[in-house]
C-alpha cells in the first residue's frame, strides 16, 4: 500500500521539540489540529522541506525524500499566505507550477484548470486585480495542475471569511481527487467537516492519527484542554 | 545555486584583493608603521565617520520627504541625485570651491552682508565634499527602503488611524534599523580610501589619510610592505566598520505585499512646509556646484581635441563590461548571503577597504614577470575596476535581496523555481529597481574610474579621466574642465539609462 | 569572464605585431607623452632618423617614475627612463639599474652640472606665480609675514612640493622649520600634485601658487593672456633639473645613446620650451620662444646637489609635517 511514512521524525529548535512516527494511507484526508505554538505549521513545512530533521526519516511509497530539494519532494504545499507572485500573471503563476522556465507549458490546461476553480478568463490578470478567494483559488489551481500526490494545506484560507473557507474546503474536497491532503486547522468544524482522519500536534508531540469523529468524541487531555469549554459536545 | 555561485565569487574576490596585497607585503625592505601613520589611521577613522553620519543625518529627512510628496519635477530630481557622486574628484571638488571657497558664491555673500568668511579647508571642508559626493546616493539608498514598503503595511497603518509619529515608530524606524547600517558603512567605507577630497580640501600634513600614507610609501620610499601593511589596517578598520553594521542591521519584517501601488501618507501642515524647506535646501545645496561645473566646462566644450572622442569610446568600452561583470557578481553574493551564507557580506565589502594603490601595485608584480603590463592595459583596467564597483552594488542589492527571499524563497522552493528560470521569472522581475540602480552606478563609476590603471597605462590607450588628468598637466584647465563635462555627461547618461531601465518607464 | 577573453583578444589585434625595426622602450611621466607635452613631436622627430620605433610607456607623473622603475627592477624592458628630477636621482642611482652615459654635452644651465649617469634635457626655476596685478612678495619672510594665501603640493607627492622643501633648506638650513611655522597660516592647502594647485590658483582660491617661472610664457603664448608673472626671490629660486638615464640592462644600447644625444639636439631642444613649458637644457641655435624672453629671470640660482637633497628629504620631511601640523 503507498503510503506517507513518518519514522522517528524528530525536530528541534531551541527549546522546541517536536517528534512524531506514523504513516498516512495515499489519498487520505487529515486533519492536523492542536494549540498555537505546538508545531502544526512546523509538521507540515518539515514534511515539505523548509525545515530540517534533527532525527528520523520521511517516505513516500517506500523512498526517502526528506533527502530532496522542496521543488523536488511529490508533494504541493499552500502557505498561509505569499502562494502568488505578484508580478506574474496568474496563467503564470500557474504555468510555473508546470514548468518552473514557464518555457514547456501546455497552456490550455492551465485555462482548463482555471476553468475547474472558477477563474474562467482572469489568467491574464496580476494578483493584486483578484479578491482573497480568488487568490486562494489561483493558489489552489496550481496545485491542482501540479497534480502530486500529496497536497499539505497550512492554513491558506485562514484570512477568508466562514462561508468562504468552507467553500473552498468543499473545493479542494472535489477537486484532490486521490491525493492525500494534509491541512493544518485551529477549527475542530473543519476537521470533522473535511477529515476523515486527524493528527493532534500537542506537548512537543504529533500523536498517531484517528478517525476524526473518535477523537473529538472522546478528546484527550490535551485536547480537551484546548477545545476548552467553548467546544459543544 | 547563488550560494555556490557567492562562495565561488567571494573567493575570487578575496584572490583578487588580498593576493596583490600578499605579493606586495612579500617585497623586501622596509620599517615598520610609523607614529605618522597612526596619526594618519586616526585622522582617516575620524573623517570617515563624521562624513557617513553627516550624510546620513541629511539623507534621512530628504529621502522621507521625496517618498512621501509629490511634486513636478520629482522623478528628475531623483534621479539627478545620482550626479555628484558620478563627478570626478578633482571636478567636484573644484565646482565646490567655486561656491565654498574663497573666491566662491558662498563666501562673496557673506562678504556682502559683513560677516567673515568661512574657509573650507580644513577637517570641515573635507566632511562638507564628502557629504556632497555621498549625500545623493545615501539619499537613493534609503529612499528604495521608503519605497519597498508594501502598501499592505501602509494601508494597516492607515486603517489604524496612525499619525505622523506612529508611522515613523512603527513603519519608517524597523525600515530605516534595515537600511541605515548598511548606507552608513558603505558611505563610511568610501571616505575611508577617500585620497583627493582630503588632500586638496585637508589644508595640510595633518589632514593625512592612510591612503596617502600607502601613496608615500610607495612612490617615495619605496617602502612595499609598508604599504601593504598600511593597507591591511585599511581594510581591518572597514572589516570592524561591517561588524558594527551588522550587529546594528536588524531585517525589517515587513513580509511581502502584492504590488499594489500606493503613496505614503503625506501629512499636511507644519510638516508640509518642512519636507519643502527640506527638499529646497538640498537641491540649493547639491545644484549649485554643479551648475559650477557646468558653467566652467562649457566654454572648454568648444576647444575640446579629438582625442577626448576616442578616450570617452575607451571609456564607454570599460563601462559596458565592468558594469555587468560587477552587478552579476554582487548579484550572486547578495542572493547567496540572503539564503544564510552571512560570511559573503564581508567578503562582498572587501574591495572597498582595500587600497586601489596597493591592488594596482600587487597586480603589476604579478602580472609584469610575464607579459608587459600595457598589453593588458583594457582587461586589467575592466577587472579592477568592476572589483572596485562591486560593493557599491551589493549594497543596494542586499537589502532587497533579502526581502525577496524572505517572501519568496519558500514558495520558489516549493515550485523547483531555480537556476536561470528564477533569475528570468523571478529575480530580475523583482530586484530590477535595485538592478537598474546598481548598473547605472557601476557603469557610471567604471567610466569614471582612474584607479590602479595608472601602472598599466600605455602610450595612446588612454581613457576619459586620464585625458582630463593630462589636460590639466598641460595647463589646459579650460579643456580640461570641457573634457570633465563630456565624462559627466556620458557617466551620467550610461546612470539614466541604466535607472530608467529599473524602473520599468514608470514615473517613479 | 567571457568579456575579459574579449578585451584581450580586441587588445592583442590593436597592438602591431613586433616588426623587424628596432624598438626602442622609454619610460617616463604622463604629461611627456600627452598629445600636448613633448612626447609626440619627439617621437616623429626621432624615428624620421634613427630607423627605429620609439615606445614610450607613461608612468603616472615624474615622482612615480621612480617608483615604476624600482617595481620592475632589473627586469625593465625600458631603454631609456626620461624625467626624473635632482632631487630623486641619487635614490635612482641606488638602484643600480642605470649605466653611465658618456657624454659630455654643451649645457645651457644657471648652474654647473655634471652626472655620469643622468643628463638633463630641460629646466626651470620654480617661482610663486601670481597675477600681475598683485604686489608680490620679495623673499619667503615677506611672503610669511603677508596675509597673501598661497596653494603648495605635497611633498610626499609630487616633485614642485619636494622642490619647495628643498629650496627652504637650501635657503635656510635649520631656519626653515621656522619659515614653514610663519608660512602655515598663509597656506590655503596642500594638494597631491601640480596640477590641482595650479587649477585652484586660476580659479581664485589663492593669491599665488607655486610653479615655475615659466609658467606665465604658456598664458601668454597658448593663450594670449599677459596678466600671469612669477615672484623672483632674493634667496634664491631653486632649481627643478629634469633628467634621463640610459638602463645598463637595456638591448638596445647604441640606440639609447643616440636618443640620449638626440634629446640635446636643436631639434629636439626647440620643441620643449612650447610643450613642457620649461627651458631646454642646452638653448638651441635658433634661441628661445617669442615671449620667453618676457619672463622673470631669478637673479639666484639655488640647487642641492643629489646627495644632499637626498640626505636631507627625511629629516626635511619630518620638519614639514610638525610645522604644519594644526
Amino acid at each position: 500500500m503507498v503510503e506517507l511514512r513518518i519514522e522517528g521524525l524528530r525536530i528541534t529548535q531551541d527549546d522546541f521539540t517536536l517528534v512524531a512516527d506514523w504513516a498516512l494511507a495515499a489519498g487520505g484526508r487529515v486533519a492536523v489540529i492542536g494549540p498555537s505554538g505546538a508545531g502544526k505549521s512546523t509538521l507540515l513545512n518539515a514534511i515539505a522541506g523548509f525545515f530540517p530533521l534533527t532525527g528520523g526519516r520521511i517516505l513516500w511509497d517506500g523512498t526517502r525524500i526528506d533527502t530532496l530539494p522542496a521543488g523536488q519532494r511529490p508533494l504541493s504545499i499552500l502557505f498561509q499566505d505569499q502562494n502568488l507572485f505578484p508580478h506574474l500573471t496568474v496563467a503564470q503563476n500557474l504555468g510555473i507550477g508546470l514548468d518552473p522556465a514557464l518555457r514547456r507549458v501546455d497552456w490550455q490546461a492551465v485555462d482548463r484548470v482555471l476553468d475547474r476553480v472558477g477563474l474562467t478568463g482572469l489568467g491574464g490578470r496580476r494578483p493584486a486585480q483578484l479578491s482573497g478567494g480568488q487568490q486562494s483559488r489561483a493558489a489552489l489551481a496550481r496545485a491542482l495542475l501540479r497534480a502530486r500526490p500529496i497536497l499539505l494545506l497550512d492554513e491558506p484560507f485562514a484570512a477568508l471569511g466562514p462561508a468562504l473557507k468552507s467553500e473552498m474546503l468543499d473545493l479542494v474536497a472535489e477537486l484532490a481527487g486521490g491525493a492525500l491532503v494534509l491541512m493544518v486547522t485551529h477549527d475542530p468544524n473543519d476537521a470533522r467537516h473535511f477529515a476523515s482522519q486527524t493528527v493532534l500536534v500537542a506537548d512537543g508531540r504529533a500523536e498517531e492519527p484517528q478517525e476524526t469523529g473518535d477523537l473529538f468524541a472522546h478528546p484527550p487531555p490535551a485536547l480537551a484542554a484546548y477545545l476548552g469549554a467553548t467546544y459543544p459536545t | 545555486m547563488a550560494r555556490r555561485a557567492g562562495a565561488l565569487i567571494a573567493a575570487g574576490l578575496a584572490a583578487l584583493t588580498l593576493v596583490p596585497v600578499a605579493v606586495v607585503m612579500m617585497q623586501a625592505g622596509g620599517r615598520g608603521v610609523s607614529a605618522p601613520d597612526l596619526a594618519a589611521l586616526r585622522f582617516t577613522l575620524v573623517q570617515a565617520a563624521l562624513s557617513a553620519l553627516a550624510s546620513v543625518a541629511c539623507a534621512v529627512p530628504l529621502a522621507r520627504a521625496l517618498a512621501r510628496r509629490r511634486f513636478p519635477g520629482r522623478a528628475v530630481l531623483i534621479v539627478m541625485l545620482g550626479a555628484p557622486f558620478l563627478l570626478p574628484v578633482i571636478v567636484a571638488v573644484l565646482g565646490l570651491l567655486a561656491v565654498f571657497g574663497r573666491a566662491g558664491v558662498f563666501n562673496s555673500a557673506l562678504r556682502g552682508i559683513g560677516l567673515p568668511e568661512v574657509s573650507i579647508f580644513g577637517l570641515g571642508g573635507v566632511v562638507l565634499a564628502h557629504v556632497f559626493l555621498n549625500m545623493p546616493l545615501a539619499t537613493r539608498m534609503l529612499l528604495q527602503g521608503w519605497q519597498a514598503i508594501p502598501a499592505e503595511r501602509v494601508r494597516l497603518a492607515e486603517s489604524l488611524g496612525f499619525g505622523p509619529r506612529d508611522h515613523w515608530c512603527h513603519i519608517e524606524r524597523p525600515m530605516l534599523r534595515a537600511v541605515l547600517p548598511g548606507a552608513l558603512l558603505a558611505i563610511f567605507a568610501i571616505c575611508l580610501t577617500s585620497f583627493a577630497v582630503v588632500l586638496v580640501l585637508g589644508g595640510g600634513p595633518s589632514a593625512t589619510t592612510v591612503e596617502l600614507a600607502i601613496w608615500q610609501a610607495i612612490r617615495f620610499e619605496f617602502d612595499l610592505p609598508r604599504a601593504a601593511s598600511l593597507a591591511v589596517l585599511q581594510v581591518l578598520a572597514c572589516g570592524m566598520a561591517v561588524g558594527v553594521a551588522g550587529l546594528f542591521t536588524s531585517a525589517s519584517g515587513f513580509g511581502a505585499g502584492l504590488d499594489r501601488a500606493m503613496d505614503l501618507p503625506a501629512p499636511g501642515g507644519w510638516r508640509r512646509g518642512v519636507d519643502a524647506a527640506v527638499i529646497a535646501m538640498a537641491v540649493l545645496f547639491l545644484a549649485a556646484p554643479m551648475l559650477a561645473v557646468l558653467q566652467r566646462g562649457v566654454p572648454g566644450l568648444l576647444s575640446l581635441p579629438a582625442s577626448i572622442w576616442s578616450a570617452a569610446l575607451a571609456s564607454l568600452i570599460v563601462a559596458l563590461l565592468a558594469a555587468p561583470m560587477a552587478v552579476g557578481a554582487a548579484l550572486a553574493l547578495a542572493l547567496g548571503r540572503a539564503q544564510g551564507s552571512r560570511w559573503l557580506e564581508p567578503m562582498a565589502m572587501l574591495p572597498m577597504a582595500g587600497s586601489q594603490l596597493v591592488l594596482g601595485t600587487g597586480l603589476f608584480l604579478i602580472a609584469f614577470p610575464f607579459i608587459a603590463p600595457p598589453r593588458i592595459a583594457l582587461p586589467i583596467t575592466v577587472l579592477v575596476t568592476a572589483v572596485m564597483a562591486l560593493p557599491f552594488a551589493y549594497r543596494i542589492l542586499a537589502p532587497q535581496a533579502r526581502s525577496l527571499q524572505a517572501d519568496y524563497g519558500r514558495l520558489a522552493a516549493s515550485l523547483d523555481l531555480r537556476g536561470w528560470a528564477a533569475l528570468r521569472l523571478l529575480i530580475i522581475p523583482r530586484l530590477r529597481r535595485p538592478l537598474g540602480f546598481a548598473l547605472g552606478l557601476c557603469a557610471a563609476l567604471a567610466a569614471g574610474d582612474l584607479g590602479v590603471v595608472a601602472l598599466f597605462a600605455t602610450e595612446d590607450g588612454v581613457t576619459l579621466p586620464l585625458a582630463i588628468s593630462r589636460l590639466m598637466g598641460a595647463y589646459r584647465m579650460t579643456q580640461a574642465a570641457g573634457a570633465a563635462l563630456v565624462l559627466v555627461a556620458l557617466a551620467f547618461g550610461l546612470f539614466w539609462i541604466c535607472d530608467r531601465w529599473g524602473h520599468g518607464g514608470t514615473a517613479d | 569572464m567571457k568579456s575579459l577573453y574579449f578585451a584581450a583578444g580586441f587588445l592583442t589585434i590593436a597592438v602591431p605585431a613586433m616588426a623587424e625595426t628596432p624598438v626602442l622602450d622609454v619610460l617616463t611621466y604622463d604629461s611627456f607623452v600627452s598629445e600636448w607635452g613633448p612626447g609626440p613631436a619627439i617621437k616623429t622627430a626621432f624615428e624620421a632618423e634613427c630607423g627605429c620605433t620609439l615606445r614610450f610607456t607613461p608612468a603616472g607623473d615624474g615622482a612615480a617614475l621612480l617608483a615604476r622603475l624600482q617595481l620592475e627592477g632589473a627586469k625593465t624592458t625600458a631603454d631609456v627612463v626620461v624625467g626624473l628630477d635632482t632631487n630623486l636621482t641619487a635614490a635612482a642611482r641606488k638602484t643600480g639599474l642605470f649605466a653611465p652615459h658618456g657624454q659630455t654635452p654643451d649645457l645651457s644651465l644657471p648652474v654647473p652640472f655634471a652626472d655620469a649617469e643622468f643628463l638633463p634635457y630641460d629646466w626651470g626655476w620654480f617661482a610663486f606665480v601670481h597675477n600681475k596685478t598683485l604686489e608680490a612678495p620679495k623673499d619667503f619672510k615677506s611672503l610669511a609675514a603677508s596675509d597673501l594665501k598661497i596653494v603648495i603640493q605635497d611633498p610626499r607627492s609630487s616633485t614642485p612640493g619636494l622642490g619647495l622643501l628643498m629650496w627652504l633648506k637650501d635657503a635656510y638650513g635649520d631656519e626653515a622649520a621656522t619659515i614653514w611655522k610663519d608660512l602655515a597660516d598663509n597656506i590655503v592647502t596642500v594638494t597631491p600634485g601640480w596640477s590641482e594647485a595650479y587649477g585652484m590658483f586660476l580659479e581664485g582660491e589663492a593669491d599665488l601658487v607655486l610653479s615655475y617661472t615659466t609658467s606665465p610664457a604658456y598664458h601668454l603664448i597658448a593663450e594670449q593672456d599677459d596678466s600671469k608673472t612669477a615672484a623672483v626671490f632674493s634667496e634664491g629660486n631653486y632649481l627643478q633639473v629634469e633628467v634621463m638615464g640610459k638602463l645598463a640592462s637595456s638591448d638596445q644600447p647604441e640606440l639609447a645613446d643616440r636618443f640620449l644625444a638626440f634629446m640635446l639636439s636643436d631639434a629636439a631642444q626647440s620643441i620643449l620650451p612650447t610643450t613642457n613649458w620649461m627651458y631646454p637644457a642646452h638653448t638651441p641655435a635658433a634661441g628661445l620662444p617669442e615671449g620667453f624672453e618676457t619672463l622673470v629671470q631669478p637673479t639666484r640660482s639655488l640647487l642641492l646637489n643629489a646627495d644632499e637633497a637626498e640626505a636631507l628629504r627625511a629629516p626635511a620631511l619630518d620638519e614639514w609635517r610638525a610645522a604644519l601640523a594644526r
